[in-house]
């Protein structure tokens, strides 16, 4: 259905191809998972299928890549809108009408079907896609998962035979992610729909994949089954790392396969204790470094937040999880003074953050918002730095050599809009850290992150949290992060706190927010990959 | 005109086509008449349809708006025309203290008395122009903006496509102002005043470029721009007809609109612009490809309600060749109006609309699930 045959693709100025000499071919009904670290040329694979590379993204593209039998160099996007379905990153970005079933015909209408047909062929895709209820509904009402859906109902009425998406469940919390991995699962097993997909969360969806295509990063590529790619590469979800330290064959790629295999490490596991995240416990009696108090906060009639509770003390490494639209992001501003009060109080050191002005408020609190990007407005790092240093009123070169610490090795006249997703997360960092705030808030910090990424922002985290007097709070919908990392979780739920309490003992047995290791190794209460490792060192 | 009941029974969207052309009919009546007694009715005849026939969307809310603005325009009218304009001879209200201005300023006058036919004038000079402004905000309430453009003819789709991803830019471009200007704040600058709007602009402008290029990558992967194969020689006729003939349909409108014109400036040369530009757009249309989902249907209420309108104009007309004295009343001395009997009959035609059309869906008429379904708590803590 899809095939690449000697592709190279470069972009003007850069040191080397995007891709290289790649040979791909995808048959028919299979959903290919493509998988690599940012920068590696996912996006640059999938947008070569539809001749959005090189035709709207510039480059030179070498080679040949048809897909059901159409050429991409002869025929641009507009020509492959009835064999391929491009789903991007940000749904938002690609709605064009601003209500669902007008969204759903949109395609349709460009290629000109008849009235009878588009009339069908909406309904239909409403019900399979489960939209039947939403079909009247402003786009902008949706939640992310249901935009996800109808984002991917948008390009399957005009029928494609493919199917390509760029991170499909990134910006998803775990229910609405998996609404939309069973849609998708449903196309390929219903409908014989090729699939073509791009996820840095794979744990999420490496069970669900026929095969996996793996990029390293030097513009080469390795295709196989799932369990060949994974036994070697570098990126895996925690239940094949686990499976590969456990020895287990095969390597199980699903919980469930994993659960079948783990009897007798749990058994091993029985009488051992799991070392807390990062190494380190948090003092009871540390002196609080944020307090909020019957925090109610209102957008227009509707509370986000609702009489909210909340202690911090030093040395806590707080995750903030919960559905799309639960208030975590409010919770965060609230405690940073950007958005009005309803009712209650917010304490930082005695102050209250609304009203701080911004000089003294980057002493006291940083955060690090959901679009990164938006801290950055110079032209390069360097002028970056220097304003970070000037804002703060830090020594020259504080923020530079934080930055050095995060990520080494930047050039000082890069564009900041040039950066990696993960670069970009630790200039802001670097930034906002150089006003040594006590209490650090990141608002979803691993979106589009690789797992190298996360790493490094996870012992970051912690060494910073480790000093003492200082809290950092995550909202995040990566149990996986919170699990390795936060020494406390809070769930919330339509603005209130529904569970407050040490992270092993909120998310073991939730069926949403357990994190791979504790689904496998249930009712042990084992986060991480790390905690198992250490623990079958000691053993014999 | 069982039919017309038939169809006036399901609730439906009434074409926005026909609500324009209805409300530029009443425009017109206003546009051409200066006795405040018609004015008021085709006010109070625009008013009563709209409440009766609006639906829910956030435009429909749009009418009190024009109104406010209407009288935004008839105060500036009456302090301009009794503070600075000539004064007019008559029964004197008030006499302000005149502002003494040198010799070259002479026939303008500062302050001074005022009389009540100045005042009369300005307010039914203001009220016109207030009553055309209700009217076109009538016309707004009850039309949905965007399947007016989806009713653009093919040739133009493109235009129309562009006006509505411009509308739906606005709001959105007013959220990454505010996330900016949050984080400003956060950066440690200070997040008021203007110059802080000012440096907020060139970050909001990358972001709207950025999303710009999202959405034409997405737009044109949609099959966006789709043609036809079409020979040069057409497309330059096209082009040729639909500019010609859309300069004629303004210069025409304006010749209707404005009645001091020269005759010829008006109907024929409306006529001549919208067959060149109808022509053209047709000719055009033939290299799109595209079609349209569940387009808004043109049945017996969109004929009343454009006919009713139609009627109200050309009574305006007719009144205006024979009896000019009906739409001009004399107001020096002031005089009570008269009261034009056929005219004012034609413009209650035009209330027709408020019950001959099918009323707007509502947005409860369909079983929905509420905005924020609540799911189940998907927490389960262990002991």
């Amino acid at each position: 259905m899809i095939r690449f045959e000697q592709v190279s693709v470069r972009y003007p100025g850069a040191t080397r191809p995007a891709l290289h000499a790649i040979d791909l071919t995808v048959p028919e009904g299979e959903l290919c998972l493509v998988i690599g670290r940012t920068g590696s040329g996912k996006s640059t694979l999938l947008r070569a299928v539809n001749g959005l590379v090189p035709h709207f993204t510039g480059g030179t593209l070498s080679g040949r890549v048809t897909v059901a039998g159409r050429d991409t160099a002869t025929h641009p996007p507009r020509e492959l809108a009835d064999v391929v379905g491009v789903v991007g990153q940000d749904p938002t970005a690609g709605f064009v009408t601003d209500v669902v079933e007008e969204e759903l015909a949109y395609g349709m209408e460009s290629l000109g079907l008849p009235g009878d047909v588009m009339r069908r062929r909406v309904e239909e895709t409403l019900d399979l896609l489960g939209l039947a209820d939403l079909r009247d509904r402003a786009l902008t009402t949706l939640s992310g998962g249901q935009r996800q859906r109808v984002a991917i109902g948008s390009v399957l009425t005009a029928h494609p035979a493919v199917l390509v998406l760029d991170e499909p469940t990134s910006a998803l919390d775990p229910p609405a992610a998996e609404e939309v991995l069973a849609a998708l699962q449903r196309l390929v097993h219903d409908l014989g729909l090729t699939v073509l997909l791009a996820e840095h969360r794979l744990e999420r969806v490496v069970q669900y994949a026929d095969r996996l295509v793996y990029l390293p990063g030097d513009g080469s590529l390795r295709a196989g089954s799932p369990t060949e790619v994974l036994a070697s590469s570098p990126l895996a979800p925690p239940v094949v790392e686990l499976g590969r330290i456990a020895r287990w064959t095969p390597l199980p790629l699903s919980v469930r396969d994993a659960r079948r295999q783990a009897g007798e490490l749990r058994n091993r596991l029985q009488y051992r204790h799991a070392a807390p995240p990062n190494g380190h416990r948090p003092d009871p009696d540390a002196p609080t470094v944020a307090e909020v108090e019957a925090l109610t906060v209102r957008y227009g009639p509707v509370p986000a937040l609702r009489a909210v509770d909340l202690t911090l003390r030093g040395g806590e490494l707080l995750a903030v999880m919960g559905r799309n639209g639960a208030g975590k992001s409010t919770l965060l501003s609230a405690l940073t003074g950007l958005v009005r009060r309803t009712e209650g109080r917010v304490c930082l050191a005695g102050r209250d953050p609304t009203t701080l002005p911004p000089r003294q408020l980057i002493r006291h609190v940083g955060l690090v918002p959901q679009e990164p990007a938006d801290l950055l407005w110079s032209d390069t790092l360097a002028g970056e730095c220097d304003a970070a240093d000037t804002d703060a009123g830090a020594a020259p070169g504080t923020c530079r050599a934080l930055l050095e610490r995060l990520v080494p090795g930047l050039e000082d006249d890069l564009h900041p809009r040039d950066l990696s997703e993960g670069q970009r997360l630790g200039l802001v960092l670097a930034v906002v850290l150089s006003a040594e705030p006590p209490l650090l808030l990141l608002d979803e910090p691993t979106r589009g992150l690789d797992y190298a990424a996360k790493t490094r922002l996870v012992e970051v985290l912690g060494e910073y949290a480790c000093e003492p007097g200082r809290a950092v709070v995550l909202a995040t919908h990566d149990v996986e992060l919170a699990a390795a990392i936060a020494t406390r979780t809070v769930v919330l739920a339509d603005g209130e706190v529904v569970v407050d309490g040490p992270t092993a003992e909120v998310v073991v047995g939730s069926p949403a927010f357990a994190p791979q290791v504790a689904k496998v190794l249930a009712p042990l209460p084992w986060l991480t990959v790390e905690q198992v490792t250490d623990a079958l060192e000691v053993l014999p | 005109m069982s039919r017309l009941r038939r169809a006036t029974v399901v609730p439906r969207a009434v074409h926005p086509g026909a609500w324009w052309l209805w409300a530029l009919g009443l425009a017109t009546v206003a546009s051409r008449t200066t006795n405040p007694l018609i004015l008021l009715l085709v006010l109070a005849t625009a008013g009563y349809v709209v409440s009766a026939r609006r639906g829910h969307a956030p435009w429909a809310r749009s009418f009190g708006l024009f109104l406010k603005l209407g009288l935004v325009v008839i105060a500036i009218r009456v302090v301009f025309q009794t503070v600075l304009g000539t004064p007019v001879p008559g029964t004197v209200l008030v006499t302000l203290p005149e502002l003494p201005l040198p010799e070259w300023a002479a026939g303008v006058t500062v302050g001074g008395p005022i009389s009540a036919e100045a005042l009369v004038l300005a307010l039914v000079d203001g009220l016109r122009l207030a009553v055309v402004l209700a009217c076109i905000g009538a016309a707004n309430a009850l039309a949905n903006p965007k399947r007016l453009l989806a009713t653009l003819p093919a040739a133009l789709y493109e235009v129309g496509v562009a006006v509505v991803v411009a509308l739906s830019f606005a709001p959105s471009l007013l959220g990454s102002v505010q996330r900016i200007r949050a984080a400003r704040r956060l950066r440690g600058r200070p997040d008021r005043g203007i110059r802080s709007i000012l440096t907020v602009a060139m970050p909001v402008l990358e972001d709207a470029l950025e999303r710009s290029l999202a959405l034409a990558a997405a737009m044109d992967s949609r099959g966006y721009g789709r043609r036809a194969a079409v020979p040069n020689a057409t497309r330059r006729l096209t082009a040729v007809l639909t500019l010609g003939g859309l300069s004629g349909v303004v210069l025409g409108t304006y010749g209707l609109l404005d009645g001091t014109g020269p005759a010829a400036l008006g109907l024929p040369v409306l006529l001549v612009g919208v067959a060149g530009a109808a022509g053209g757009l047709a000719l055009g249309g033939r290299s799109r490809v595209r079609s349209r989902y569940r387009p808004d249907p043109w049945q017996a209420p969109e004929w009343v309600t454009v006919g009713s309108a139609a009627l109200a104009a050309a009574a305006a007309i007719v009144t205006g060749v024979f009896d000019p004295g009906a739409l001009h009343p004399t107001l020096v001395p002031l005089s009570a109006p008269p009261l034009p009997v056929g005219l004012t009959l034609a413009v209650l035609v035009a209330l027709l609309p408020a019950v001959a059309t099918p009323p707007p869906p509502s947005p409860h008429a369909r079983p929905s699930a509420p905005p924020a379904a609540p799911r189940p708590t998907p927490v389960e803590v262990a002991p």
